[in-house]
């Protein structure tokens, strides 16, 4: 990379040519305000408040420059904090605050909100233009709660939801004043393609965007002395829990979670991480019976496609209908467990599963839509009865005034407390392929699947796509049929891969076993956790998640003893006559425009 | 064509004829950057407005989300996606207009034919509607209904040019 000589603020320093004016601020600690600009997500100049005076070549530029869209150039002069600079981004911040709503104190953003946040860095003490107030109705779905009227319309959930999601559902419709982020025509979100992943809402500045609120539904339930409440966490939440509270991104906080859970008095705390091994039980089995299947003459369609993410399960519903028999028919790991608990677990307690109200706390937004889908159920009674996010637990734990940060480590409760360090990894791209590999070769050969640390590399990186192979080789007697077979492996996180990945699949690639996540770099960075950079947040939260496997005694979901004790006191064996009553699915092919629903 | 046949669900039967027309406009613009202002206008000018199933069936023909389509059809004020009435009068609010009188005429249209800007008339005959620029500032205020400009209107010319098109 060349570099280039530039001042800032009458200071020299050396940067690569082709950042921008803002990039080079940042990484020598300059302060630049910015609103619509999201790295790696939006850059298009639009809110400019990043606005900055610029001399090239000794001459000034006329007009002040939005940082965000200039590069650098040799012998640039660059002036962050002129008091024409700070008027200009000051009247800017006045205009977008004129028609924005005043309700602060209402809003579940405040002090999260990043307008308030730079009104307050900008010194904003009165409100000098009046703008015309926008006064438009709420869209609620069971996922997420869309207030327009708080809109900035900076864009970033658009960019998200075009540019790295590539769904397009979100976009500006009509101009000016008028301009709104919604669907084509008005439609509710509830009644469009989308996928649920939250993504949008995980990039919103302010409290336009947010999920619909499960947290008055759990308090009253855990005040209803008939109700046995009982909490199950997935693996993602506890590297993303303790941001809220000022830890660094990737601290472990299992404990404190657990202790803070007890706190908020749910009556037992379970881990999904139990339901990841058990979904390994399920899929890998799956995954045999179909491989068996196809290499001995019979029939089975593969590759088999993994079902741990409702988002990515809406996904294929909308766009790939064809591809639903590809998919694993395994319920996604909280909602095997649910259903687990509601019978299994409710006999054990001598409880009616009526009386159990199960919530889960998940690093996604996409789970709540799952919860409500008619077939998630057991004789009328709900697997989940409540989703609430990795923020709105947060909100639960600082509304009770728990101190989270020094609260002691405590441990999962029993029966559905322990797990293998394969169930950890479901929360990042790759590591239910990993898992399940992980299992799948030792059931096959009766040895450790032999990579890197039990690692499956290159499953894990944050590449878009990953493609690993695995040949069986001197396997056991029972799977004479795998003996030399290299099975093929892809795993994809985000839509923009799964789509690529389903016309590989429909252009007749050869892959036997794939993984989607629908959100880019897998659950650590789902969009139900706490917001930020989401390049940083990854590598912090999926270095977190990688060190509780390694940590572990037991990697490997079989090795589970409580899973095998499932097995042999309740469900019989994997995919079994049970497993198929209880923690397997089916799914509905929608279409773009949900045109195939209640087609046969 | 192959388009329409691709699309069966869209292409109602009674319509098969219009999507036909834009398929082809769709054909003849395939592969070229930039080109769904041209076919959002090929298709207004086909089915006389652009209904949701238009909208869609452009998208899903060139790739886009409808609702990025949506996205730049209700950007313009030229595309409409409420049904064309007979006749449309169209009074430009560009500058030259503004300020030699165009909000009058606005006005005047509005209290001759009870209706405000964007509604239609019951009878479905007229419809009143803004428009900036048509790029005939000299005429200035202009006032064009179909396709007829006409130049230098005062609002007591109104009445006459509207009488002009009541029964055609």
């Amino acid at each position: 990379m060349s570099k280039v000589n530039i001042t800032i603020n009458g200071k020299p320093y050396e940067a690569e040519a082709g950042k921008t004016i803002l990039e080079v601020a940042r990484e020598n600690n300059i302060y630049i305000p910015t609103l619509c600009y999201l790295e790696g997500v939006n850059q298009y100049g639009g809110c400019r408040l990043c606005m900055v005076e610029v001399e090239t070549n000794g001459r000034p530029m006329r007009n002040l420059q939005a940082a965000c869209m200039i590069k650098i150039s040799d012998g640039m002069s660059i002036k962050t904090n002129t008091e024409r600079v700070r008027k200009a981004r000051k009247v800017n911040l006045e205009l977008l605050l004129s028609c924005h709503p005043k309700d602060c104190l209402n809003c579940n953003r405040s002090l999260d909100c990043e307008l308030q946040t730079l009104a307050r860095r900008m010194n904003i003490t009165e409100r000098r233009f009046e703008g015309e107030s926008k006064d438009i109705p709420l869209d609620i779905s069971a996922v997420m709660t869309r207030d327009m009227s708080k809109c900035v319309n900076c864009r970033r959930c658009v960019a998200m939801c075009n540019n790295i999601q590539k769904i397009g559902v979100l976009n500006a419709q009509k101009r000016g004043f008028k301009t709104i982020i919604q669907p084509s025509f008005g439609k509710h979100i509830a009644d469009t393609d989308c996928t649920n992943c939250g993504q949008c809402i995980s990039v919103c500045p302010v409290g336009a965007l947010r999920e619909t609120d499960a947290i008055a539904p759990v308090i009253a339930a855990i005040e209803d002395p008939k109700k046995y409440v009982i909490a199950q966490i997935a693996p993602a939440v506890r590297v993303g829990i303790g941001e809220p509270f000022g830890m660094p991104s990737g601290t472990v906080a299992t404990g404190k979670m657990v202790a803070a859970l007890r706190q908020l008095n749910f009556d037992e705390v379970f881990d999904v991480n139990f339901g990841a091994d058990l979904t390994i039980m399920e899929e890998g089995t799956e995954f045999l019976q179909r491989a068996k299947a196809a290499l001995t003459g019979g029939e089975a369609v593969l590759p088999m496609m993994t079902s741990c993410s409702p988002g990515w399960i809406k996904f294929i519903e909308h766009r790939y209908p064809e591809l639903l028999p590809n998919l694993s028919s395994c319920k996604s790991p909280h909602m095997m467990q649910g259903a687990v608990t509601k019978t299994y677990y409710a006999e054990k307690l001598g409880k009616d599963p009526k009386d159990i109200y199960l919530v889960s706390i998940m690093p996604c937004t996409a789970k709540k839509f799952e919860i409500i889908r008619p077939e998630m159920n057991e004789n009328g009674v709900r697997d989940v009865d409540a989703v609430l996010t990795t923020r709105e637990l947060a909100n639960m734990i600082k509304q009770a005034g728990i101190d989270f940060v020094n609260l002691p480590d405590e441990d999962f409760d029993p029966v559905m407390g322990l797990s293998t360090g394969a169930a950890d990894i479901f929360g990042v791209t790759g590591g239910v392929m990993e898992a399940a590999l992980r299992t799948v070769y030792e059931l096959v050969t009766g040895r450790e699947i032999p990579s890197d640390n039990l690692h499956v590399h290159p499953l894990g990186d944050s590449d878009q796509i990953k493609v690993a192979s695995l040949t069986f080789e001197n396997v056991l007697p029972e799977y004479k049929f795998l003996e030399g077979f290299t099975a093929r492996v892809a795993v994809t996180s985000g839509f923009d891969g799964a789509a690529q990945v389903m016309e590989m699949v429909k252009a007749g690639e050869n892959f036997q076993f794939i993984e989607v996540m629908g959100c880019p770099g897998g659950c650590i960075v789902g969009g139900g956790q706490p917001r930020g950079v989401r390049s940083e947040k990854w590598a912090a939260r999926k270095a977190g998640i990688y060190s509780i496997d390694e940590g572990k005694k037991l990697r490997k979901s079989h090795e589970n003893p409580d899973i095998i004790k499932l097995y042999k006191e309740f469900l019989g064996e994997p995919c079994g006559h049970k497993s198929h009553e209880l923690l397997h699915t089916h799914y509905t092919a929608r279409g773009k425009y949900n045109e195939l629903i209640g087609k046969k | 064509m192959s388009e329409v046949a691709k699309n069966p669900s869209v292409a109602k039967e009674e319509m098969r004829a219009d999507y036909e027309k834009l398929a082809n406009v769709i054909d003849l613009y395939s592969g070229k950057e930039g080109c769904l202002i041209q076919v959002l206008h090929a298709a207004q000018e086909i089915f006389g407005y652009l209904p949701f199933e238009v909208q869609k069936y452009v998208a899903d023909n060139m790739g886009f989300s409808v609702s990025y389509v949506s996205s730049v059809s209700s950007f313009y004020s030229f595309f409409s996606t409420t049904p064309r009435t007979k006749h449309d009068v169209k009074v430009c609010l560009g500058t030259a207009c503004y300020v030699r009188g165009g909000k009058l005429l606005i006005e005047k249209l509005q209290e001759i034919l009870g209706i405000g800007v964007g509604e239609a008339t019951a009878d479905n005959v007229f419809s009143i509607h803004v428009t900036r620029c048509v790029g005939a500032c000299g005429l200035a205020p202009v006032v064009v209904v179909d396709d007829d400009v006409y130049k230098q209107v005062k609002p007591g010319d109104i009445a006459g040019i509207l009488d002009q098109y009541r029964g055609k």
